[in-house]
């Protein structure tokens, strides 16, 4: 019985059966938690994490790492409010804040891999130049939208779900597909794998490297704009501390900080996980002071399944 | 009168079972080999003495007492060092830091450099090896690096000392005063386990020796007296190799590769050579000779600051590995894990890295046709893997070869295959089948380099073998001329008196 449990918890898919377990028993013990209105409302908290969890899936699995990500959410939402705002066209914002928020992560991905400096330091660098700049254009202030058509974006529902939902949702069901099954996504795995032995092998490391942060400051952008549409307006304060919790998603779904191990599935169970943690939290009226320690604790025990893991079945 | 004791030691991985039911003793004061292919169990056996793994079952005795460990901290208690063929330095630390790590001479939290060096010194000097302790681990060669790993094991005072294949990357001259010293700690009572595939100094070393197949004892020998070559070969493999070389006579056709006053920082001098189609072309040298660093240059792996590498005649537009992978100009390097297999990846990813460009219709995968071609290797060239699934990291070295040649081999039109080290650690079985694939692709029309430090596997597989010596091509041997005695002179350099120990 216990050798049963104990291979179904150590098993390639021990987070999902901890997470389908850990769904049911909250489902019947939390009030309200199993309600098509909770249900929604969860998944709309989790849209930002899990959008720009997709590219920072990539990134990890190469063997890099992002911090700006949350500094070019909010400066990506201000870039599209300000030029929607002053343009009066909300596809020029979108259209500016995407070539914005592509545009820091290429330079991103160009200090780091042409000119070999540690993605940590680079991206901590970047953060608050981006955060910065984000300051600077707003003055700091909030800038509100003017055009309603801007909250339609995050308000708009196909099949009574939320626009934003089916936005993370086609993203998870895209990047899977890059991880799995392009040249693209076997190349990131492989840097991340050994990076030597894959320029040697003719990948071209750099500029897989570039591609992979160019598409992250994308990602992040696309999530600002959702983010600025959802809150009516830019604010360069937005997203703060974003880049812990999606790289805490990333890592409890399994993604390796050594690179070269991801799956799109494990990284959708980290994003749900910590989203499910912080409803039940709020719907229990637990304060949001402990919603740290939890966070904190659930990433620890989560690292800790993956080594317990990694030694049952013999990996080096 | 046995000093260290294994029983019944047995391990099992998923999937496979790594040893079985291992037994055998070895006195005070003797050198035991330890021999069997790749994947019969040595590895296992070493990491389990190194309490890197525990044993399922089973018990390790030593002088009597039963160890029980689970870390190498233990194995240390218990007075067991193994020296891994993989070294385990600092590179930033100097020499007499990397043998003191955790045991600083200090004063009050403050490092007494002075002792540390003076102490350090001293004990090198005793054991012969000369190596200044001040020196960064970073500088030194391969081989010094291993002699600092083995002082490292004397000056804590081993009792049983485990060396995994400890002359891999010597030059001879330093396995020379790597075999003196094992010599000396012999003579200090010092239990000496050796692992090595090199047969010839199992018989010059060793007192005894225990052989390995399949993860169950194959034979045990107390003394070497009466074990022949041609046994213990039979014992691993269980079967009887005759000649596992089969070189047969090759026509060579045009010029394929041609190298053209190629140099770069560490090749200082332009160095210009030819290899033809159908040829087998060796390039010997001692280690440090510049060999794997030209080959380097010739893939565009590092890069080069003059000359021009052409494949048929046409020159490559650009010397860089992507440049020279599309013009049908490969390389197997001569680092397996730093440059070669793709950690944490399963074989079948390893394999198509490189070519499935070719197959994947605007960089979308194609994974049936991958499995394919993976399952198609894995057959052909006998790859020793549960699955195309499984991590590269569990196979054996051997077979870890054999799948970075496949991802060559998965390449539509490869012209030129450049092997650093085709064999390096790998047993005796696998050795054959790799220069069975080499013959074969000759056999096809491809220009083949093979660069290696062993004489006999060179003399054995080449028709052409140009010699290195302090980074500069010094000599060149037909076929005919091929003999171990000139190759050796032509490879050492004229400070250096000649050494008889390579010609067994």
């Amino acid at each position: 019985m216990t050798a049963t449990v104990k291979r179904l918890l150590l098993g390639e898919q021990g987070l999902l059966i901890l997470f389908v377990l850990a769904f049911a028993v909250v489902s019947a013990t939390v009030p309200n938690f199993l309600t098509e209105r909770n249900m929604l409302g969860l998944l709309q908290s989790v849209v930002t994490i899990g959008i720009v969890s997709c590219t920072m899936m990539l990134c990890l699995a190469s063997r890099d790492f992002d911090l700006s990500v949350g500094s070019i959410v909010a400066f990506a939402g201000m870039v599209a409010v300000m030029v929607s705002n002053s343009s009066g066209s909300i596809p020029l914002g979108i259209g500016a804040a995407l070539a914005a928020g592509a545009a820091v992560g290429f330079v991103n991905g160009v200090v780091i891999a042409r000119l070999h400096i540690n993605a940590l330091i680079t991206t901590l660098a970047t953060m608050q130049i981006v955060r910065g700049l984000a300051l600077i254009a707003s003055d700091g202030r909030a800038v509100g939208i003017n055009d309603p058509g801007f909250y339609a974006l995050s308000l708009s529902r196909f099949l009574g779900i939320p626009a934003p939902v089916w936005i993370m949702a086609l993203l998870f069901a895209l990047f899977a597909f890059v991880l799995n099954r392009t040249v693209f996504g076997r190349n990131t795995l492989a840097i991340g794998g050994n990076p030597e032995a894959s320029r040697l092998s003719g990948v071209d490391v750099d500029w897989g490297r570039i591609w992979i942060f160019a598409l992250q400051g994308l990602v992040c952008a696309i999530a600002g704009i959702l983010l600025a549409s959802r809150i009516t307006s830019g604010q360069p304060n937005a997203a703060t501390g974003l880049e812990l919790s999606v790289i805490s998603a990333c890592v409890l779904g399994g993604v390796s900080l050594a690179g070269g191990r991801a799956t799109m599935s494990g990284v959708i169970v980290g994003v749900l996980i910590l989203g499910i943690a912080e409803n039940v939290m709020n719907l229990l009226n637990i304060q949001a002071f402990y919603q740290y320690v939890v966070r904190g604790l659930i990433l620890l025990a989560a690292v800790l399944l993956d080594t317990v893991r990694s030694r049952a079945s013999g990996r080096r | 009168m046995s000093f260290l004791e294994l029983s019944g030691l047995s391990k099992t991985y998923p999937g496979v079972t790594a040893l079985a039911d291992i037994g055998f003793s070895v006195g005070r004061g003797r050198v035991h080999g330890l021999m069997g292919e790749n994947g019969a169990g040595k590895s296992t056996l070493i990491r389990i003495l190194s309490g890197d793994t525990v044993a399922d079952a089973g018990e390790i005795r030593i002088d009597g007492a039963v160890q029980r460990y689970g870390s190498a901290r233990d194995a240390f208690g218990a007075g067991v060092v193994v020296v891994h063929q993989e070294l385990q330095l600092v590179p930033d630390l100097s020499v007499a830091e990397n043998l003191r790590l955790g045991r600083f001479p200090a004063r009050g939290g403050i490092v007494d450099f002075k002792a540390l060096f003076a102490e350090v010194g001293k004990a090198l000097d005793e054991i012969g090896i000369a190596v200044d302790p001040r020196a960064k681990v970073a500088t030194l060669s391969i081989g010094e690096r291993q002699m600092v790993e083995i002082a490292k094991a004397v000056m804590i005072d081993a009792r049983v000392i485990a060396l995994d294949e400890p002359t891999s990357s010597l030059s001879s001259r330093e396995s020379e005063i790597l075999f003196r010293l094992i010599g000396r700690l012999r003579d200090a009572g010092k239990v000496i386990l050796y692992v090595s595939h090199r047969l010839e100094e199992i018989f010059r070393l060793c007192d005894g020796c225990t052989v390995l197949r399949d993860g169950k004892l194959a034979a045990h020998h107390e003394t070497m007296e009466g074990v022949t070559r041609e046994r213990i070969v039979a014992e691993m493999v269980g079967r009887e190799i005759a000649d596992i070389w089969t070189w047969r006579p090759r026509t060579a056709g045009a010029t394929r590769l041609s190298v053209d006053g190629l140099q770069g920082s560490r090749v200082p001098q332009p160095q210009s050579f030819t290899a033809q189609a159908g040829e087998i072309l060796g390039f010997f040298g001692l280690v440090g000779a510049g060999r794997s660093e030209l080959m380097r240059l010739v893939f565009g792996a590092d890069p080069a600051s003059g000359g021009a590498v052409r494949i048929d005649g046409q020159p490559l537009e650009e010397l860089s590995p992507r440049q020279a992978i599309r013009d049908g100009l490969v390389l197997c390097p001569e680092d397996r894990k730093a440059d070669g297999i793709i950690q944490g990846r399963s074989v079948g990813d390893n394999i198509a890295i490189a070519a499935r460009r070719h197959h994947s219709p605007f960089g979308i995968l194609q994974p049936r046709r991958e499995a394919t071609t993976a399952d198609r290797f894995i057959e052909t060239l006998r790859i020793r893997t549960p699955s195309r699934r499984q991590d590269i990291v569990n196979l054996s070295g051997g077979n870890q070869q054999k799948v970075i040649l496949a991802r060559w081999l998965a390449e539509p039109d490869v012209k030129v295959l450049i092997v650093d080290e085709p064999t390096r650690g790998i047993d005796v079985g696998a050795k054959a089948e790799i220069y069975e694939i080499l013959y074969a692709l000759a056999e096809k029309g491809l220009a083949i380099v093979v660069v290696s430090s062993e004489l006999p596997e060179i003399m054995g597989i080449c028709d052409r073998i140009l010699v290195m010596c302090e980074r500069r091509i010094v000599a060149e041997f037909d076929r005919p001329s091929f003999s171990e005695a000139a190759l050796l002179a032509a490879a050492l350099p004229d400070s250096e008196a000649p050494l008889t120990s390579m010609v067994s």
